[in-house]
């Protein structure tokens, strides 16, 4: 017996591909570009958005039928503000460096509109289960991407993956570095992000054409 | 009839007649039309065929480039000699036949120069290839001008791998993502430039990478030297400029393989200007925004707002006409900003980007903390602003003529044939 019916695991497969948040949707794209120079960052920049999507997505579920229409952006707000308090006091209390890296955008994932666009397009109109199950598969669809270009950005621009030398030692020149290969300083800097991105949408859409929109 | 009998272009021939329809078509034809003439004849009705197609556009400019590229070879080697007599404390003469047009120079010029141009003609055209196989299109000639140009803006110590790279993605990502040639937004040459600056800045901007040895010789006993003049201006060390202004001119200084001779750029630019390939509104007006940004800079310095100790002193208190002589600005203007898919289409718009171009080159050169230079980085932002600058002087012209048409229909009620004429010569 499948643990999800069908209908459900397309909420959480959907997102991951055919209807990716970043590649598709073109939402979360500030924090794509920003934060996506380090591999660790990008995870726990995924990791963060998994848990306050997940947790929102059901809280603003359960709240949907008593939030009056007029004021649910104020609730969405404080439901998101809550949950990122919670990441960024937890952040700052286990992983110190880290949190520094990551800087304002764990405060900025308030403004990450994936996650005010899925409470509004779904989570107001699902019941709790199917509203985590959304929340979830957007949260990886969006964290997916943000380590396929951590991934790149990391190794082609510092050499290492997850701060661990891949490539060799460029100071001692060892590995790679003993060919005259250089770290490529322009994946550093967020443009790069925005071509890595660019030629992830690019692949995609060449692999599946049914995603070209026409104009 | 045996086929040792055919000629070459006959088999190239046979070989395009008998993959038509293979997806390697492109590769052929492209060999095919680069040797020859195309053998196909127009399938519907008549038409003129114009001589000065693609092909020989792009040809004209390389042949306004061959003279500079020579004069690099020579120049990277005379650099090099230079610069360890400087280091051994030897004076030397300079004499054009003896110690320029040398085969010692040339003989660096051959192993440092060559490959680069090897190596962007390689790289880019398999990229070209790869893509009109892809996509099933033939093989446009847009690269055989980037490819002469990208070996030209580079310093001289360039690894061949980095260049390499910067070419993949100045062709990928400058040229083919937006369509191939003539849709791209960015000068693609510029754009590996571009890239390469960004990603190696170690390879692209300091005092060691313009001459031939001078980064492998660093820390060592015969370490020498490679400042380039706006190098030594930006470090405000305006005492070790022992160039003379014709040195300058003739581009006997160090910098990138082929922006140094003003000279052979400015003759390669009339050349240009006189086959009509290039705008010379463009280069004019580049020259005159460069003019006044280096004359606004001189004013500040005589009129006492900045001293002598002001990091950009140097630059700032340089002549504003000897901008025009030193780094890329002359080469930028004349072979870069001038290429027509990038830069804007009408006149009054080549006049008003032409001028930013200028203008804005010598402001980022003299502003620029990290490199005293900006000439790619002027015609890429100016690449980008040229369709609006283009939509604004169609724009405008187009409410200048609807102005008149309105006042000359209102007007002259009495007499309607007068009428009749102000509409016709104004439609």
């Amino acid at each position: 017996m499948a643990l999800l019916s069908k209908k459900d695991a397309n909420l959480i497969k959907d997102p991951l591909a055919d209807n990716n948040p970043i590649t598709i949707q073109v939402l979360g794209i500030c924090s794509a570009l920003a934060i996506t120079a380090e591999l660790k960052a990008s995870v726990v920049m995924a990791v963060s958005v998994l848990f306050v999507l997940g947790m929102g997505n059901v809280a603003i579920s359960l709240l949907r039928n008593i939030i009056p229409s007029k004021i649910r952006i104020i609730v969405q707000l404080i439901v998101v503000a809550t949950l990122v308090i919670i990441v960024d006091q937890v952040l700052k209390a286990f992983a110190y460096e880290l949190s520094k890296t990551l800087s304002v955008f764990v405060g900025l994932i308030i403004t990450n509109c994936i996650i005010m666009g899925r409470f509004e397009a779904f989570a107001l109109g699902n019941g709790p289960w199917r509203s985590f199950l959304d929340g979830i598969g957007n949260a990886l669809g969006y964290g997916i991407i943000l380590v396929i270009v951590g991934f790149f950005r990391e190794l082609l621009g510092s050499g290492t993956l997850f701060g661990f030398p891949v490539l060799g030692n460029p100071i001692d020149k060892t590995g790679l570095y003993a060919f005259g290969y250089e770290n490529n300083g322009f994946m550093i800097i967020p443009p790069a992000a925005l071509i890595v991105v660019g030629i992830i949408i690019w692949v995609q859409r060449s692999r599946n054409k049914a995603l070209i929109e026409d104009n | 009839m045996s086929d040792k009998r055919l000629t070459f272009k006959k088999r190239l021939h046979i070989l395009k007649h008998h993959y038509r329809d293979k997806k390697m078509a492109p590769a052929f034809n492209a060999i095919h039309t680069f040797l020859f003439s195309p053998d196909d004849t127009t399938h519907s009705g008549a038409h003129v065929r114009g001589a000065d197609d693609l092909k020989r556009t792009m040809n004209m400019v390389i042949m306004a480039l061959i003279p500079v590229l020579l004069f690099s070879m020579f120049n990277a080697g005379y650099q090099y000699y230079a610069a360890i007599d400087v280091a051994n404390n030897v004076s030397r003469e300079f004499s054009l036949w003896e110690s320029f047009l040398t085969w010692d120079n040339f003989w660096i010029g051959i192993i440092k120069v060559l490959p680069l141009v090897v190596v962007s003609y390689g790289v880019g055209l398999l990229v070209e290839f790869i893509f009109a196989i892809i996509k099933g299109h033939e093989v446009e000639e847009g690269y055989l001008v980037t490819g002469m140009l990208v070996p030209l803006i580079v310093p001289i110590d360039t690894p061949l791998w980095m260049l390499a790279v910067a070419v993949v993605f100045g062709v990928v990502i400058g040229k083919e993502v937006f369509g191939g040639t003539g849709m791209n937004i960015l000068n693609p040459a510029l754009t590996i430039r571009a890239f390469l600056f960004f990603a190696y800045p170690t390879w692209m901007s300091g005092d060691k990478v313009w001459v031939y040895q001078a980064v492998e010789r660093t820390g060592t006993p015969d370490a020498i030297s490679g400042e380039t003049v706006l190098g030594a201006l930006a470090q405000n060390h305006l005492a070790e400029l022992n160039y003379s202004i014709s040195d300058m001119f003739f581009g006997f200084i160090p910098g990138s393989v082929g922006e140094t001779s003003t000279f052979l750029i400015l003759l390669g630019g009339l050349f240009l200007i006189y086959t009509k390939i290039a705008s010379w509104r463009i280069m004019v007006s580049a020259v005159i925004g460069s003019l006044v940004m280096g004359y606004i800079f001189n004013m500040v310095v005589d009129l006492g707002v900045i001293s002598e100790a002001s990091n950009f002193y140097g630059l700032m208190s340089f002549e504003y006409w000897k901008h025009l002589l030193v780094g890329g600005l002359a080469f930028g203007i004349v072979y870069m900003a001038t290429d027509p898919v990038t830069g804007s289409q009408t006149n009054k718009g080549k006049w008003i980007y032409g001028f930013f171009i200028g203008f804005m080159s010598v402001m980022i050169r003299v502003f620029n903390p990290a490199y005293p230079e900006g000439v790619f980085l002027a015609i890429l932002l100016m690449n980008v602003f040229a369709p609006t600058i283009d939509h604004y002087v169609v724009k405008a012209n187009i409410n200048k003529r609807l102005k008149r048409f309105k006042n000359a229909t209102i007007l002259p009620k009495d007499s309607d044939s007068r009428a009749e004429e102000l509409k016709a010569e104004t439609i």
